[in-house]
């Protein structure tokens, strides 16, 4: 998983090297077990679907066909996941430093809100005005992230209870406002903040119906991939992360590390947020708790707070959202029966961890 | 890092076989004489007790009818989902006729898609469809459920031993400000004196602060209580175990309720989701602004309960018996809000539009509208 791991499986690619590097074999290793979990997670699900007296293989049938089957199913399914990544961003980022933040919503709608303040103060070009809105989108976010970060490292504050607690002062400072100082009067029955207008409105990306969120989302993970594996930052945050007292001890400074990590995955979040408003919902209002926030801790802790790993798997769960989505027109499946399916897979994955260097054939040779 | 980059390129590469594939293969089509496909959709579970459930229950009937399908999903958020649960709908199942139930689904979500699929008819509930603002296939139905909840109150009224009733409401929109208005003055027609105390919870579904509200009042010597919010079924159920008197509201909770349970403002969803289903089988043009009362059939009366008395019934039958007449007022001309301004100009019959708009609580209602 290194650069040099790469540079060696490059050289194999072109000698004649049989074996497989233990780098590939980790790599290899990472996908094995969780798509094992699936098929098993299918299985079960397969028996519970049966034991309501429905057929299992119209059932896989329709999991294809409603998440995967055609250009129409995949941005369904991109869809669905694009706001997952951003806010699995705002767990793993902080993981790296060994923080566990679950306030991801907060940033949200914290984001969403900055945002839809900025076309009220600032006319000018959509694409300046956009960015604005991003940038302080990010600001909210990343604030509201570090604050709990801060309280970790400067007071002695636990950071998971802060950053779920802020999560609701984030919320209920949205209502108050979007119901009060912020509100269009012309919003009757939907309190909601004035219109961003249709001119700032961030469109869908080419080609596809699918907004600039998944973009946002897949370029930030490559990006902090990179930071966190390829860098001398990412290794410093990884080791303070590993070991506090090992890296006061090197002399880094984990205050710092702890800060950086939490702002920009609350920056993450956030800009989910603005994007929320810019491209789907046109102004805040109490929709932008929808839940992303809380639904990208589960991304996160399944990609095992892996930047990169967390794209497939907010693919796989936008996949699951719109698979269930058809299940429930055309088997008349409950919603509650995705949940199953959702709670069987990933107790599956979390429990296959357990299996992880159990196999010989994963097992390190020294290659 | 070589086999991840790799899996990456697999990835994609599948992604666009995938989407080739599909658009060389057939397209699924329907064999059978076409029945019209007609697509619901939930912000919640369909078995709330509540406002979803009042939804599917009309759903439900028009399922039988023939020449129809019904194809359904629930708990789908007010987000880019709801947009893609349509599409869905229109592309997958080959719906003709959308009932996207919940009130923030209507814009932008409804009014993005409509824009998109002239041919499909969108019916929303709630919304306020205006001309020349809004696409044709759009069309907004709702019903004067405030006639009920005059009702609601006139047989809480009778009820009430202590003068107080009590009032658990999500948000003060004007929905719920209209309801919980005409509720006290339903009460109040019975004996001026009494009162009804509002709290509001801040949000659709908050059960715990629905419970606390519920308690809140009864310690305060509240007597009946009632309530607007998507799922009454906390409410209810707190007040029959501490022994209050109910009204209930979107469908019956009569069952969770056996000794308390007085009446119920009920949605009769059927009669709008049938004319809408009827004129899209027909080819006839969709009516875009569609309202209706006790008269119309669009709201209707949970049956009484034991506990409800026999003065209140007889109070509330002839007072209902003149609104199936037609034409009655509930909000008259000099009626004063709760801080003595006077809000209503003139005599506002249900079809005002003004009354859409509600923005204040009348006087009698104990309660202040937050922000």
């Amino acid at each position: 998983m290194t650069s040099s791991a790469a540079h060696a499986s490059a050289r194999t690619a072109s000698v004649p090297a049989p074996a497989m590097t233990d780098a590939n074999r980790r790599a290899l290793e990472g996908a094995f077990w969780p798509i094992v979990s699936l098929l098993a997670a299918m299985v079960v699900f397969g028996l519970f679907v049966a034991l309501t007296g429905r057929d299992p293989l119209e059932m896989y049938a329709l999991i294809y066909e409603g998440a995967f089957s055609d250009a129409f199913a995949w941005q369904n399914t991109l869809q669905r996941a694009a706001p997952l990544i951003l806010c699995a961003l705002a767990v793993a980022l902080p993981a790296q430093a060994g923080l566990t933040i679950i306030g991801g919503e907060g940033a949200l709608v914290l984001g969403g809100l900055a945002a839809s303040v900025v076309p009220l103060a600032v006319a000018g070009p959509p694409l300046l005005v956009q960015a604005l809105m991003a940038g302080c989108a990010m600001l909210a976010g990343g604030f509201w992230i570090g604050l709990s970060g801060w309280l970790r490292h400067y007071r002695g504050v636990n950071e998971t209870i802060a950053s779920l607690l802020l999560s609701y002062i984030a919320i209920a400072l949205l209502n108050h406002l979007v119901e009060g100082a912020l509100r269009d009067p012309a919003s009757l029955n939907k309190p909601s903040t004035r219109p961003v207008g249709d001119a700032n409105m961030l469109g869908n990306l080419p080609g596809i119906d699918v907004h600039p969120g998944l973009a946002f989302g897949i370029i930030l993970c490559l990006v902090l991939h990179v930071v966190v594996r390829h860098t001398g930052l990412g290794f410093a945050t990884r080791i303070a992360g590993g070991n506090v007292r090992a890296a006061r001890l090197a002399g880094l400074p984990v205050g710092m590390l702890i800060l950086w990590t939490c702002v920009a995955g609350g920056a993450c979040a956030g800009l989910a947020g603005m994007v929320e408003v810019a491209a789907v919902l046109g102004s805040a209002n109490a929709t932008l708790a929808a839940g992303y926030g809380y639904a990208g801790i589960l991304v996160s802790f399944i990609a095992r707070h892996n930047p990169l790993a967390v794209i497939p798997v907010a693919i796989l769960i936008g996949g699951i959202g719109a698979a269930g989505s058809l299940l429930q027109r055309r088997m008349e499946l409950p919603d509650a029966a995705m949940l199953v399916l959702q709670g069987v897979a990933f107790m599956i994955i979390l429990g296959m961890e357990t299996m992880t260097g159990r196999l010989k054939f994963f097992q390190p040779r020294g290659a | 890092m070589a086999t991840h980059s790799n899996s990456r390129r697999g990835v994609i590469r599948a992604l666009g076989t995938g989407g080739v594939l599909a658009a060389l293969a057939p397209r699924f089509a329907f064999a059978q004489a076409k029945p019209i496909v007609i697509g619901v959709i939930y912000v919640g579970p369909k078995d709330d007790f509540g406002y979803n459930q009042a939804q599917a229950e009309a759903a439900a009937q028009i399922k039988k009818l023939p020449g129809v399908k019904v194809v359904e999903q629930e708990k789908v958020p007010e987000t880019a989902d709801v947009q893609k649960t349509m599409l869905a709908m229109i592309r997958q199942d080959k719906a003709a006729m959308l009932f996207p139930t919940s009130f923030g689904y209507f814009d932008p979500h409804i009014l993005k898609l409509a824009a998109d699929h002239p041919t499909v008819r969108f019916a929303h509930c709630g919304g306020l469809w205006s001309e020349g603002k809004h696409p044709k296939n759009v069309a907004s139905y709702f019903g004067y459920i405030d006639e009920c909840q005059y009702l609601n109150g006139i047989v809480a009224g009778h009820a009430s031993k202590t003068k107080k009733i009590g009032f658990v409401a999500a948000k003060p929109i004007p929905q719920v400000l209209r309801n919980i208005n005409a509720f006290a003055l339903g009460a109040k027609s019975v004996d001026p004196a009494i009162t009804t105390r509002v709290i509001f919870t801040g949000d659709w579904s908050m059960p715990v602060k629905e419970a606390e509200a519920t308690n809140g009042l009864i310690d305060q010597g509240v007597d009946v209580v009632t309530c607007h919010v998507d799922g009454p079924k906390v409410v209810v159920e707190t007040a029959e175990k501490r022994g209050a008197f109910t009204c209930g509201y979107h469908a019956s909770q009569a069952r969770l309720a056996p000794k308390g349970y007085l009446t119920g403002a009920e949605w009769n969803w059927l009669t709008p989701y049938t004319q809408f289903v009827k004129a899209a089988q027909e080819g006839k043009p969709l009516t875009n602004f569609l309202r209706g009362g006790l008269k119309e059939g669009f709201v209707k009366m949970s049956p009484y309960g034991a506990a409800a008395p026999e003065k209140g019934r007889k109070a509330a039958d002839a007072a209902k018996a003149q609104m199936m007449k037609g034409g009655y007022v509930i909000f008259k001309a000099g009626m004063k809000d709760n801080k003595g301004n006077v809000v209503v100009a003139k005599d506002s019959p249900q079809t005002e539009l003004e009354l859409e708009k509600m923005n204040y609580l009348i006087e009698g209602v104990i309660g202040a509208i937050p922000g």
